[in-house]
C-alpha cells in the first residue's frame, strides 16, 4: 500500500486530532490568552493588562500558603503511595512462607479489597472521611483511638492535622490502583530470578530491595510522576472535605482550589488563568524533573 | 526537464479545498472562545407595547419569558405560582421555567454569549458574583419597577411597600438593580418547648446568658452550637453583638472600608464575649468540624441549647426536627454599655432575583418581580415556605410556625433598629478571611486582639486592591 498511505493515515487520525484540539489544546491557549486580560468571567468585555496578573502572583500570600500544601502533598503522597503498593504488591506475590515463590493466602480477597477505593467517587470518600474523622468523641476515629488510650483530636479542624489527613485519605484512595500495576508489572517477572534469590539465601527484605524494586524501576518512575500531577491537582477531595474549604486558617489551601475561588467566586477569571498557567509549568517542570532524575538503563529480561 | 507530475491539477485542487477549510474552521474555532463575542447593548428590551394601568412597563402579551430559580431551601413551587399569575395576564406567552442547583455552571454562558435568562434567582453555593455583574452593567435598573403601582395594596408603589433593608440591599452606584426577595432574620436559635420544660428563658444581657449558658451546662447540655464547617454563623454572633454594642456605624465603617474599622472596641468586646463562651467550656464538644446539618442536627437532639442561624432554620430541619420541637429566634445578647435595645437583629434581604441587561424580554421580567411583590404573590411564599419576605405586611393571616411566627415579631419589635451589613457580597475576596479568622476566634486558638488586627489586615488589603470597587455607608 505504498499510493495513498499517508492519505489514509490522516483520513483516520484528523477527526481525533481535532476533537483534541478543540478540546484539549484551545482552552489552554485561551487560558493563556485571558491570564493577559482582566477578565471577570461573567462579561463579554475586558481588557488587556499584560503581565499585572502575574505580578501580582508575586506578591500574593495566599497562593504562596497554597503552593507550599501542594509540595507537602507532592512529597507525601507519591512516597507513601508507591512504598505501600509495593510493599503490598511484593506480599501477594512473593512474601508467601513455603516452598516455592508464591505470595501469601488470601491473595484474591486482598487484591479486591485494597481496590474498592478506586470504585468510589471523589466526594463519596470525602464525605465518608468527614464522617471517620469527626472531632466529636463519638466519632469513628476518635472512639477507635479511645479504646488504645489516645486523646480525641480535631483531625480536620485543626490546622495542624487537617492537611495530613487530605494527605492520608488521597494516598488511601490511590494504593488500589498502583497496587494492581505493580502486582500486574511483578507477575511478568520470571520466577526464576526469586527463585536464585531465595536459594542464594536472600531475606524477604533482601529481595524487595535488591531484585523487585530494580526491575520494576520502569513502572516506579511511571508511578510516581502521575502521583506527583496527582498531588499537584488535588481539589475535589478538598474542596469537599476540608473547612472552608481551604482549611482552618489555610492550612490545606491548595492552588487548584485557589483557581476555582478566584475565577468563579471573586470574580477573577483573567487572574485565575494566570494561576493555571503557572500551575501548567510548575507541573510540566516537575514531570520533566522526576523524569530525569529517575532514569535508570532498562533492564531486560 | 521532469515530465509534470501525475494528477498536479487534482493535489491543487485538493489543498486549495483543505487550506480554505482550515481557515473557515479555524475562524469558527474562534468564536468557540469561551468568553464570546460583545454585542451592543440595547435600550430596555421586549415590550414595546403601550404603557397602560394594568401594564404599566408595556410588556408585549407573546414575548416569552424565561425564568431560572434556584431549587434550595425555597424550593420551586412558589415560583409556579407566580408564572401562574402572569400566565394569566399574558395567556399568549410561552413561559419557560428552570429550576437548577447550579447557578453560575448553568448562567454563566448564557451571559457571555449575550443571552441570559429573563429572571435568575441567583442565590446558592454557586450563585453568580452579584457585584461584578452590577459593575459591568449586565443588570436591568429596577427605578421603574419601584415607582410602578403595587399589587394588592391600594394607592402604594411598590417601593413604598418594601422593607427599607429590601431597598438598601437593592443598590449599587445609588441606583437599585437587584430585587431580594426574602427577609431573613439572623439570630440565635433554641426549642421553647425545652425551654419551658426547664423553666429556662434566653438571656437579655451578658452576664445574664453566662449564668444561663452555666444552668443549661450543669443540665448536661451544652449551651451553645455551631456550624464549625462554615464560620459565617458563628460570625454572625460576632457582628451582631458588636453593632448592638456600638450602633449600626461600626456596620457602616465596615462596609465602607474605613481604616481601623475592625479596631472598633465593640468588635473587640464582641470578640472577647466569643472567647468567653468557648474557654468556659459552653461549646459544643466537636463543633469545630460539623458542618450545618450536623450541628444543626445535634441541636435538633437537644446535646446543645442555642445554635446561630437564619429563618430558613425551621424548614430546613422540618425532616429532622422532633415534632414537639418549637424553632424559636432570640435576639443576641447585649453586652456592657449596649447602645441599641435587645429586640432588634441583623435582618438579611436575601435570595436575589435579577433581571439581565441582555434579556430578551425585560419589561416582561420586570413584570415578574412587580407579581411576587404583590399581596398574593408574596403571601403564597410565606406560605409555602415558612419564611418572611420583603414585602410589609404581606405575611398577614397565613398560619405561622413558632419559626416564622418569632421571625416576624422580632421584625416588627426591631423596627429601624434592624441592621445588615454588605461586606460579604462588595468586597468577595475579602469574606474568605473574615471567616477565617472567626474560625480561630471561635475555635479559641487567637486572641481577640489577634482577631482584630487579622481582620484589619483583610480590610487593608482589599482597600488597597485597585481591582475593587469601593461602596460607602450609608
Amino acid at each position: 500500500m505504498q499510493y495513498g498511505k499517508y492519505r489514509f493515515i490522516v483520513g483516520f487520525l484528523i477527526v481525533p486530532l481535532a476533537l483534541y484540539g478543540t478540546f484539549v489544546i484551545s482552552p489552554f491557549v485561551q487560558t493563556i490568552y485571558y491570564s493577559f486580560t482582566d477578565w471577570t468571567g461573567v462579561s463579554p468585555e475586558f481588557e488587556y493588562v499584560g503581565f499585572a496578573n502575574y505580578e501580582f502572583l508575586l506578591e500574593d500570600d495566599l497562593f504562596r500558603e497554597a503552593f507550599f500544601n501542594n509540595i507537602v502533598l507532592l512529597v507525601g503522597l507519591p512516597v507513601f503511595t508507591v512504598l505501600l503498593a509495593l510493599l503490598f504488591a511484593f506480599l501477594l506475590n512473593v512474601g508467601g512462607t513455603g516452598a516455592g515463590v508464591r505470595g501469601i493466602a488470601g491473595n484474591g480477597f486482598y487484591k479486591l479489597a485494597f481496590f474498592m477505593p478506586q470504585v468510589l467517587s471523589v466526594p463519596v470518600i470525602a464525605v465518608i472521611w468527614t464522617v471517620i474523622f469527626s472531632p466529636e468523641s463519638e466519632g469513628l476515629a476518635n472512639s477507635f483511638l479511645g479504646w488504645l488510650g489516645l486523646g480525641p483530636y480535631d483531625w480536620l479542624a485543626s490546622p495542624s492535622m487537617a492537611l495530613y489527613c487530605v494527605l492520608w485519605v488521597l494516598v488511601w484512595g490511590s494504593v488500589g490502583f498502583y497496587l494492581v500495576l505493580f502486582n500486574a508489572a511483578m507477575s511478568s517477572v520470571p520466577r526464576d530470578i526469586f527463585e536464585a534469590a531465595f536459594i542464594d539465601g536472600a531475606g524477604r527484605l533482601s529481595t524487595f530491595v535488591r531484585v523487585t524494586m530494580p526491575l520494576l524501576w520502569d513502572t516506579i518512575q511511571t508511578s510516581w510522576v502521575y502521583l506527583a500531577i496527582l498531588a499537584l491537582d488535588a481539589y475535589a477531595l478538598v474542596f469537599v472535605m476540608t473547612i472552608g474549604p481551604g482549611g482552618p486558617d489555610n492550612s490545606t489551601q491548595v492552588m487548584a482550589l485557589r483557581i476555582a475561588q478566584e475565577g468563579f467566586q471573586n470574580g477573577k477569571a483573567g487572574y485565575a488563568s494566570a494561576m493555571g498557567v503557572v500551575l501548567f509549568l510548575v507541573t510540566l517542570v516537575i514531570a520533566a524533573l522526576l523524569l530525569r532524575a529517575t532514569r535508570r538503563e532498562r533492564i531486560e529480561y | 526537464m521532469n515530465a509534470p507530475r501525475p494528477h498536479s491539477r487534482r493535489i491543487f485542487l485538493r489543498r486549495a479545498g483543505l487550506s480554505t477549510l482550515a481557515v473557515s474552521g479555524g475562524a469558527s474555532f474562534l468564536t468557540a472562545c469561551a468568553s464570546g463575542g460583545s454585542d451592543d447593548e440595547d435600550d430596555v428590551s421586549g415590550g414595546g407595547e403601550e404603557q397602560t394601568a394594568e401594564n404599566p412597563f408595556g410588556v408585549d402579551a407573546a414575548d416569552p419569558l424565561h425564568v431560572v430559580i434556584f431549587n434550595g431551601g425555597y424550593g420551586d413551587q412558589y415560583a409556579k405560582f407566580h408564572e401562574g399569575i402572569y400566565q394569566e395576564q399574558f395567556p399568549d406567552a410561552q413561559i419557560e421555567h428552570e429550576a437548577i442547583t447550579d447557578i453560575r455552571q448553568q448562567m454563566q454562558p448564557l451571559f457571555n454569549a449575550g443571552n441570559p435568562p429573563d429572571v435568575l434567582d441567583n442565590a446558592g453555593a454557586e450563585q453568580m458574583p452579584i457585584s461584578t455583574l452590577a459593575d459591568t452593567g449586565q443588570l436591568t435598573d429596577l427605578t421603574d419597577l419601584w415607582a410602578a403601582d403595587a399589587l394588592g395594596f391600594e394607592g402604594m408603589t411598590v417601593e413604598e411597600t418594601l422593607h427599607p433593608i429590601a431597598i438598601e440591599a437593592a443598590e449599587y452606584a445609588d441606583r437599585p438593580y437587584v430585587m431580594n426577595y426574602a427577609l431573613q432574620v439572623y439570630g440565635i436559635w433554641y426549642d421553647r418547648a425545652l425551654f419551658d420544660e426547664r423553666g429556662w428563658e434566653p438571656a437579655q444581657t451578658w452576664s445574664e446568658f453566662m449564668d444561663l449558658c452555666e444552668t443549661i451546662k450543669s443540665a448536661g447540655i451544652a449551651p451553645m452550637a455551631h456550624q464549625g464547617k462554615y464560620p459565617y454563623y458563628i460570625q454572625q454572633v460576632v457582628l451582631d453583638l458588636a453593632v448592638k454594642h456600638g450602633g449600626p456605624e461600626v456596620a457602616y465603617a465596615i462596609d465602607s472600608l474605613e481604616p481601623d474599622a475592625w479596631q472598633n472596641d465593640s468588635i473587640r468586646m464582641a470578640a472577647e464575649a466569643l472567647l468567653e463562651v468557648k474557654n468556659g467550656g459552653y461549646m459544643l464538644e466537636g463543633t469545630e468540624g460539623l458542618d450545618h446539618i450536623q450541628s444543626q442536627t445535634r441541636w435538633n437532639e437537644h446535646k446543645a441549647a442555642f445554635i446561630p442561624s437564619g429563618s430558613w432554620l425551621e424548614n430546613e430541619q422540618a425532616q429532622v426536627a422532633p415534632p414537639s420541637f418549637e424553632t424559636t429566634v432570640a435576639p443576641t445578647p447585649l453586652l456592657e454599655g449596649a447602645v441599641l435595645p435587645f429586640d432588634c437583629t441583623r435582618l438579611e434581604a436575601a435570595e436575589s432575583f435579577i433581571v439581565p441587561a441582555q434579556a430578551a424580554n425585560q419589561v416582561g421580567g420586570l413584570e415578574y418581580l412587580r407579581i411576587m411583590l404583590s399581596r398574593d404573590g408574596a403571601r403564597e411564599f410565606t406560605e409555602l415556605t415558612s419564611a418572611p419576605t420583603v414585602v410589609n405586611g404581606a405575611a398577614e393571616g397565613v398560619e405561622a410556625s413558632p419559626g416564622l411566627a418569632s421571625s416576624l415579631a422580632l421584625i416588627e419589635s426591631g423596627g429601624e433598629n434592624n441592621w445588615n451589613y454588605y461586606f460579604r457580597i462588595w468586597y468577595s475576596p475579602m469574606a474568605p478571611k473574615i471567616e477565617t479568622a472567626v474560625g480561630e476566634l471561635a475555635a479559641g486558638r487567637i486572641s481577640a486582639d489577634e482577631f482584630c488586627d487579622r481582620c484589619q489586615e483583610a480590610a487593608d488589603e482589599t482597600a488597597a486592591d485597585p481591582a475593587t470597587q469601593k461602596r460607602t455607608r450609608p
